[in-house]
């Protein structure tokens, strides 16, 4: 009896989890045009909290826009795909996701430098846009030779930019850099590194001293990294870690050794109420910068806190989390997605219709997200303002800096861009030039 | 000079202390390996879900020992349906089988502890602190917190309890026996099924303490997940069946990746300690495959 009983429940478990292993959320009247997107997410394991809140902005804004009449009356469909924000398993979930209803992708986010690098090189064979969030591949800034690929909201090089300026401010201005020590912590995977060539190169310019530290994932032990600092006693830590869990113990190891967390920059992927609540005081003045401010007085995240999770289809079941730091990430790549499309509707003449890649493309490259526009989406101060052309796919290039309270992020300084920006753009051209060279890629011509 | 041995000691020491927190881990696999001869892969997942299931009734306004003792019971529960769900209907079957069922069973307790309480990470204050110990700090110029200290003398009080239970209680030598035999123990009236919903319950509160400690250090997380795979090799080197073992076999390994890191890592780039450990275990595998204190298998041929 009990045995047979576990089998009915067994096999319910199975049809259940089979059926839920994706999601789709078909959100179109019958009979009008749809647009498919893809939703790689990561909602569980280690990166879970930033997976949650990103991908969920993402569909509680094509569930708002598909409420306020679809992007100029076309209806937004999605399917969802669980990569654990692993990079196999986002290249499965690239496959996976490719085509519905005959409908083929236009754009891919895999939230993660792991997962766009294992990608990449496929997206101009099959039309698609890789959309990378200020994340990724850094170089793909230079759309002569990345044509497929974006990294607009600003990239890594410039985030290092940003915060070794505000590092020169505190300190008096670039002379006094001379000498001084930096650290940067990070983890041991190619995201970790990222940063590197930008920051050695600065450090040359500038005349600090550069020691890299790495730290083994999952970094729940840091505690020779730490020791390592307190010998070398520098004068500020850049910290580049990925997971609640690396990115709360830094900063409990930190206070272990009594190292001031005003010394402390995180990384935007390091930096979200996620990753400071579980350090408690610890955490209490640690630097962040954002590319998407937190806060849920924006016009937009006020509207979609009435009309999507008041009609109770919102996507996070704990609804504080909605305006908090990947949460609004999030919203801010989905507005882009949106903002896309519709500049290729109106390129293409095609409003009113579905778009391909290719025209997908064009609508991305033809972003410009002025104040004005960015105040009529709703969103305005939440992310700089910019625009993207042929040859830049970066965008602001510009980040905010802000100071964990203890409680809450304290916004410091509004969007800044590096010291140098000229000499950053130089660095991306360098390397995308070089990879073009090694990859016999003709960069493309833009007028 | 002085400054480089004191830098030393300090990272043999930190070396150590953390060792004694990969021991508490260590345990809850030594005690199902001793009755079952299986490496429960499940531990790992078993931490992660004792120590998320106590903050999640702690965030309910539970006090923390209610909180505790519920999450025993529940822990024991587990234990329980382990036993009814996975492994009776197992019994007799090789031990690849078993390992293959602990995967599947890690699995289920995975999804089932982010299903129930969510996927944030959650912060655990046990009401010590994790800031160094002034005095130590200001005498010896050694940054030792009074959370090592804790985790040092909670995993030694463990391994001391389940030493005396193993040796000096019936329970202890039906343990051994089931473990020696299980044909033979069940034969002369040792209940099998009692011994292994006792072991599996001792090591789901093992799996608890251990994680109330990690937990209380780098927040209760997914991550701990991953601590299973640091008990691999302090299991190699402490052997897989002994108690003793997986406390020297934790120091061992503690202090060895801490030193490596600090000394040798940084001409491999930094980083080591993640696989830093596994090479030192494959040395022990070549050479002393038992491990420091396992039992040596002697076969017929």
């Amino acid at each position: 009896m009990i045995k047979s009983c576990m089998r009915k429940i067994l096999s319910t478990l199975s049809v259940v989890c089979l059926l839920g292993s994706t999601i789709v959320l078909p959100q179109n009247s019958f009979g009008a045009e749809t647009q498919y997107f893809p939703v790689a997410s990561s909602r569980v394991g280690p990166y879970s909290a930033m997976g949650t809140g990103y991908y969920g902005a993402q569909i509680d804004y094509m569930n708002y826009v598909n409420m306020t009449g679809g992007v100029n009356g076309v209806m937004l469909t999605w399917q969802e795909c669980e990569t654990e924000y692993n990079a196999v398993k986002t290249v499965e979930c690239y496959q996976r996701l490719m085509q519905k209803d005959g409908q083929k992708i236009v754009v891919f986010d895999t939230l993660g430098t792991p997962g766009a690098y294992a990608v990449i090189n496929r997206m101009a064979a099959d039309n698609v846009v890789l959309a990378q969030y200020g994340y990724g591949r850094t170089d793909a800034a230079d759309g002569r030779v990345w044509p497929w690929v974006f990294n607009a909201a600003s990239h890594y090089w410039s985030q290092i930019g940003v915060k070794l300026r505000w590092m020169a401010e505190m300190e008096g201005g670039i002379p006094n850099m001379k000498g001084k020590k930096i650290v940067h912590l990070h983890i041991d995977s190619a995201y970790g590194r990222e940063p590197l060539p930008a920051m050695r190169k600065i450090a040359t310019d500038w005349g600090f001293t550069l020691i890299e530290i790495a730290i083994a994932p999952p970094g729940l032990e840091q505690q020779s990294q730490w020791l390592q600092i307190r010998r070398e006693k520098p004068d500020w830590v850049t910290f580049w870690g990925a997971g609640s869990g690396m990115n709360s113990t830094a900063m409990t190891n930190a206070a272990r050794i009594n190292f001031p967390r005003t010394k402390m920059m995180y990384v935007t992927f390091g930096g979200a109420e996620e990753d400071m609540v579980p350090a408690g005081d610890s955490a209490k003045g640690t630097y962040v910068v954002a590319n998407a401010l937190p806060g849920t007085d924006f016009p937009l995240v006020k509207d979609i806190k009435d009309k999507v999770y008041g009609a109770g289809k919102g996507n996070l079941s704990d609804t504080s989390r909605v305006g908090t730091v990947y949460w609004n990430r999030g919203l801010g790549s989905a507005v882009m997605w949106v903002e896309a499309m519709r500049n290729a509707q109106k390129i293409h003449n095609k409003v009113g219709k579905a778009v391909t890649g290719a025209e997908f493309r064009d609508g991305y490259e033809a972003l410009n997200m002025t104040d004005a526009r960015l105040a009529e989406i709703g969103v305005k101060g939440m992310v700089a303002p910019f625009a993207i052309s042929c040859a830049n796919h970066e965008g602001a290039g510009k980040f905010a800096l802000m100071q964990w309270d203890g409680k809450k992020f304290d916004k410091v300084k509004d969007w800044t861009e590096p010291n140098d920006p000229k000499f950053i753009r130089q660095l991306i051209e360098d390397s995308a030039a070089k990879f073009a060279k090694e990859n016999n890629i003709t960069p493309k011509k833009c007028s | 000079m002085i400054s480089e041995l004191l830098f030393f000691m300090e990272v043999l020491v930190a070396g150590l202390l953390s060792g004694t927190m990969y021991s508490l881990v260590a345990l809850g696999f030594v005690l199902i390996y001793k009755a079952s001869s299986t490496f429960n892969f499940a531990q790992g997942a078993m931490v992660f879900f004792a120590v998320l299931s106590f903050v999640g009734l702690m965030e309910f306004g539970i006090p923390f020992f209610v909180a505790f003792i519920i999450t025993v019971v529940l822990m024991i529960g587990v234990g329980l349906a382990t036993e009814r769900l996975v492994l009776r209907p197992l019994m007799n079957q090789s031990e690849d089988t078993l390992l293959m069922a602990t995967i599947g069973l890690g699995f289920v307790l995975e999804g089932l502890a982010q299903a129930v309480w969510g996927v944030e990470v959650r912060r655990l204050d046990l009401g010590i602190k994790d800031s160094p110990i002034p005095w130590i700090a200001d005498n010896l110029q050694l940054f030792i917190s009074a959370l090592d200290v804790t985790a040092g003398l909670v995993a030694t009080a463990m391994i001391v309890g389940l030493t005396l239970l193993f040796k000096y209680t019936k329970i202890g030598l039906g343990l051994r026996s089931v473990a020696d035999d299980a044909g033979a123990a069940s034969s002369i009236g040792i209940p099998l099924k009692h011994i292994m919903l006792l072991v599996w319950s001792a090591a789901g509160v093992v799996a608890l303490v251990a994680g109330m400690m990690w937990g209380a250090r780098a927040g209760v997380q997914f991550a701990l997940i991953d601590l299973a795979l640091k008990a691999l090799p302090v299991l190699i080197i402490g052997g897989f069946s002994s108690i003793p073992g997986a406390i020297i076999g934790g120091l061992l390994i503690g202090a060895s990746e801490k030193i490596l890191e600090v000394y040798i890592g940084p001409y491999f780039g930094g980083g080591i300690e993640g696989w830093a450990p596994y090479v030192l275990a494959i040395f022990f595998l070549l050479y002393r495959p038992e491990g420091l204190f396992g039992e040596k298998i002697i076969r017929r041929v």
